[in-house]
C-alpha cells in the first residue's frame, strides 16, 4: 500500500525572537491510503499544529511533508486543496454566518470551477443526512450537529481524497456526536478516504482509527495500535496514565498521577 | 445520606418569557441534597445549569422561578428576602461555574480576588484573610501559593484557574457546593485531580456537592448519586454504581451512544431515538 500522507521530522514555530515557540518538534508519522490516523494529546501538545501544517494553515515549519507522492511546499496550489479538505472543532465559528448553506457549499464549486453547481450540492447534503429543505438556511437556523453536517459537506463537495478532521465532534452532544461518527464512517468506506483525526477523546480516536499517535509537549509519545490500547499495553508511561485518566474517575489513580508538563 | 438533607427541591418551574413565547427550561423537578456527591446530567437545554443557578435565586427576568419548596436547611429560599438570602449565597451555597477566564475579574490578582470574597462573609482582619487564601490556595493542590496570589487571571492556566475559582468558593466553608460543569475546559488528568479536591472535602469536611455535568462515564464514576434530565424533567435518578442497570430508555440511549475503548473500530454506534413522550412525563 501507498502512503497518502508523509510527515518527516516536522518541526513548527510560532513568534519570533526570544517569543519564538516550538510547537511541534521532530513530528514523524505516515499514513497509507484509505487509513484513518489519529492524533491524540492534551491541550497544547501540538497536535492540532500537525494538521494545521499539513494543510497550509500554519506557514513556520520545517521538515519534509509529502501528500499522495508531491512533496510540499510554503505554498499550496488550487490541486492540493481538491485533494486535501478539513473539518473544523466549531461549527459555529468555521461557517460564514451571512450565507447561507447553499453559498457555502457552492463558493468550493465556483472556485475550483467544476460547474454543474446544482446537482452537486444536493448531492452533498444528501450525502451528509441533511434534506433539500436546509439548503437555503443560514447557519444560525441550524443546531451544532447539523452546522457540523454542513461542514462535512462543504469538505466533500471537491471530492477530496484526505480530509483531516480537527475535534470535529467535541462541541457537540454524545448523542449527535454518535451521529456525526457514524456519518464519517460510513463515507470513508464509501469513497476510500484517508483521515486523520485529531482529539482530546481517546474513545473518540479509538473508535474511529486503526493507528495512533500520542503526543505531549510537541512530541510523539509513542504510536500504537487500537489493539494495543485495548489489551492496556501503552509502552510509556504517559500513555498509561491517559488511557487511565479516560476510563473515569478513581481517587486512587488520581493520586499517583505524574505532572508530565515540565521535563523534557 | 439518610439524615436531613442540605437541599429539599419540589416541583421546581422554571420559565422564560421570549419574543416567541414562553419557555419552560425546567418543569416540575424534585429532589434532595445531603452531605453526597449529586450529579445531575442532561444534553444541552435540557435544563440541568437553570436547576442549579435557581437554588441561589441567579435566574434574572424575564425568567421565572416557582416551586412547592425550594429549602435549604429547612430555610425557605423563594420567600427570603434577599439581604438574607446574601448571607446564605457564597456563604453556605457556593458556586462554581465551567470557565474560569470569565468568572475570575481579569484587573485583579487572584489573592485579592480570595481575601475579598473571604472578607464579605467573615469578620477577619486582612492579614487573617492572606493566611487563609494562602492556606486554600495550598488545599486545592496548588504547588506555588505565594507566586499564583500575586498572579494575575492571565497568567495562570486553565486548570490553575479552576482551582483558584474552587479555592474562592471554598474559603467561607460552605455547606453546599454546586459545580456547573467546573472541568469541562479542562484536560482529562488536570480533571480528575480537581475532582479529587472536591471529593476529598466532601469526605473530610461532610459537604453537599451538587455536580452538574454532560459526561456521563465521568459523572458515574465520580458521584454517589445521578439524575437524569431532559427537556426540561427528571427522566430517572438512579445509583451512581450502578447506572449500567438503568432503566429509562433515555439514559440507556445515552449510555450506549459512547464510543468504547474496549469496542473500538466495531459496528457503528447506536443513535439515540428520542420518544415524544419523554417531554411530558418525568419522575
Amino acid at each position: 500500500m501507498t502512503d497518502m500522507i508523509e510527515v518527516e521530522g516536522l518541526n513548527v514555530t510560532f513568534g519570533h525572537g526570544k517569543h519564538r515557540v516550538l510547537a511541534v518538534r521532530d513530528v514523524s508519522f505516515h499514513v497509507a491510503e484509505g487509513e484513518s490516523f489519529g492524533l491524540v494529546g492534551e491541550s497544547g501538545s501540538g497536535k492540532s499544529t500537525v494538521i494545521r501544517a499539513l494543510c497550509g494553515l500554519n506557514p513556520n515549519w520545517s521538515g519534509r511533508m509529502a501528500m499522495a507522492g508531491n512533496r510540499l511546499t510554503a505554498r499550496r496550489d488550487k490541486p492540493f486543496y481538491k485533494l486535501v479538505q478539513m473539518v473544523f472543532q466549531d461549527p459555529y465559528g468555521s461557517l460564514h454566518p451571512r450565507h447561507t448553506v447553499d453559498r457555502i457549499l457552492s463558493e468550493p464549486i465556483a472556485i475550483h470551477d467544476l460547474g454543474d453547481s446544482e446537482r452537486r450540492v444536493a448531492r452533498a447534503l444528501e450525502e451528509v443526512g441533511l434534506g433539500p429543505a436546509f439548503r437555503f438556511r443560514f447557519p444560525h437556523q441550524l443546531s451544532g450537529g447539523q452546522r457540523q453536517r454542513v461542514a462535512v459537506a462543504r469538505a466533500l463537495i471537491l471530492e477530496p481524497r484526505v480530509i483531516l478532521l480537527d475535534e470535529p465532534t467535541s462541541a457537540l452532544d454524545v448523542s449527535v456526536q454518535a451521529e456525526v461518527l457514524n456519518l464519517l464512517r460510513r463515507i470513508k468506506r464509501e469513497r476510500n478516504l484517508t483521515y486523520i483525526l485529531v482529539s482530546h477523546n481517546l474513545s473518540v480516536v479509538a473508535h474511529m482509527c486503526g493507528r495512533i499517535a500520542v503526543m505531549n509537549r510537541g512530541r510523539i509519545v509513542e504510536e500504537l495500535s487500537v489493539a494495543q490500547l485495548r489489551e492496556r499495553a501503552p509502552t510509556q508511561a504517559y500513555t498509561r496514565q491517559l488511557l487511565t485518566a479516560s476510563l473515569g474517575y478513581d481517587r486512587e489513580a488520581v493520586a499517583r498521577f505524574v505532572d508530565f508538563t515540565e521535563s523534557a | 445520606m439518610t439524615e436531613t438533607p442540605l437541599l429539599v427541591v419540589e416541583d421546581l418551574h422554571v420559565e422564560f418569557t421570549t419574543p416567541k413565547g414562553l419557555v419552560e427550561a425546567v418543569r416540575g423537578v424534585g429532589f434532595t441534597l445531603g452531605r453526597e456527591k449529586l450529579g445531575i446530567v442532561g444534553e444541552s437545554g435540557s435544563g440541568k445549569s437553570v436547576t442549579g443557578r435557581s437554588i441561589l435565586r441567579l435566574v434574572q427576568p424575564p425568567g421565572r422561578v416557582r416551586a412547592k419548596r425550594l429549602e435549604f436547611g429547612g430555610r425557605d429560599l423563594l420567600g427570603m428576602p434577599e439581604s438574607e438570602l446574601r448571607r446564605i449565597r457564597g456563604r453556605r451555597i457556593s458556586m462554581v461555574m465551567q470557565d474560569p477566564k470569565f468568572s475570575l475579574n481579569p484587573v485583579m490578582t487572584v489573592g485579592q480576588q480570595i481575601t475579598e470574597a473571604y472578607r464579605v462573609h467573615a469578620q477577619v482582619d486582612r492579614r487573617e484573610a492572606v493566611r487563609r487564601a494562602l492556606e486554600m490556595l495550598k488545599a486545592v493542590r496548588i504547588r506555588d501559593p505565594e507566586r499564583v496570589y500575586h498572579a494575575y487571571p492571565h497568567e495562570l492556566s486553565g486548570g490553575m484557574g479552576q482551582r483558584v475559582m474552587i479555592a474562592m468558593m471554598l474559603i467561607p466553608e460552605p455547606d453546599v457546593l454546586i459545580a456547573d460543569e467546573p472541568t469541562s475546559a479542562l484536560d482529562v488528568t488536570v480533571q480528575l485531580q480537581v475532582l479529587a479536591i472536591l471529593d476529598d472535602l466532601v469526605t473530610e469536611r461532610g459537604m453537599g456537592l451538587m455536580f452538574i455535568s454532560h459526561d456521563l462515564n465521568l459523572v458515574a464514576s465520580f458521584c454517589d448519586r445521578v439524575l437524569i434530565m431532559y427537556a426540561g424533567r427528571i427522566m430517572e435518578i438512579c445509583d451512581a454504581r450502578r447506572l449500567d442497570e438503568a432503566r429509562h430508555p433515555y439514559t440507556r440511549g445515552l449510555l450506549n451512544c459512547l464510543p468504547q475503548i474496549d469496542a473500538a473500530g466495531g459496528a457503528d454506534l447506536p443513535v439515540l431515538t428520542r420518544d415524544p413522550a419523554w417531554q411530558e412525563q418525568g419522575l
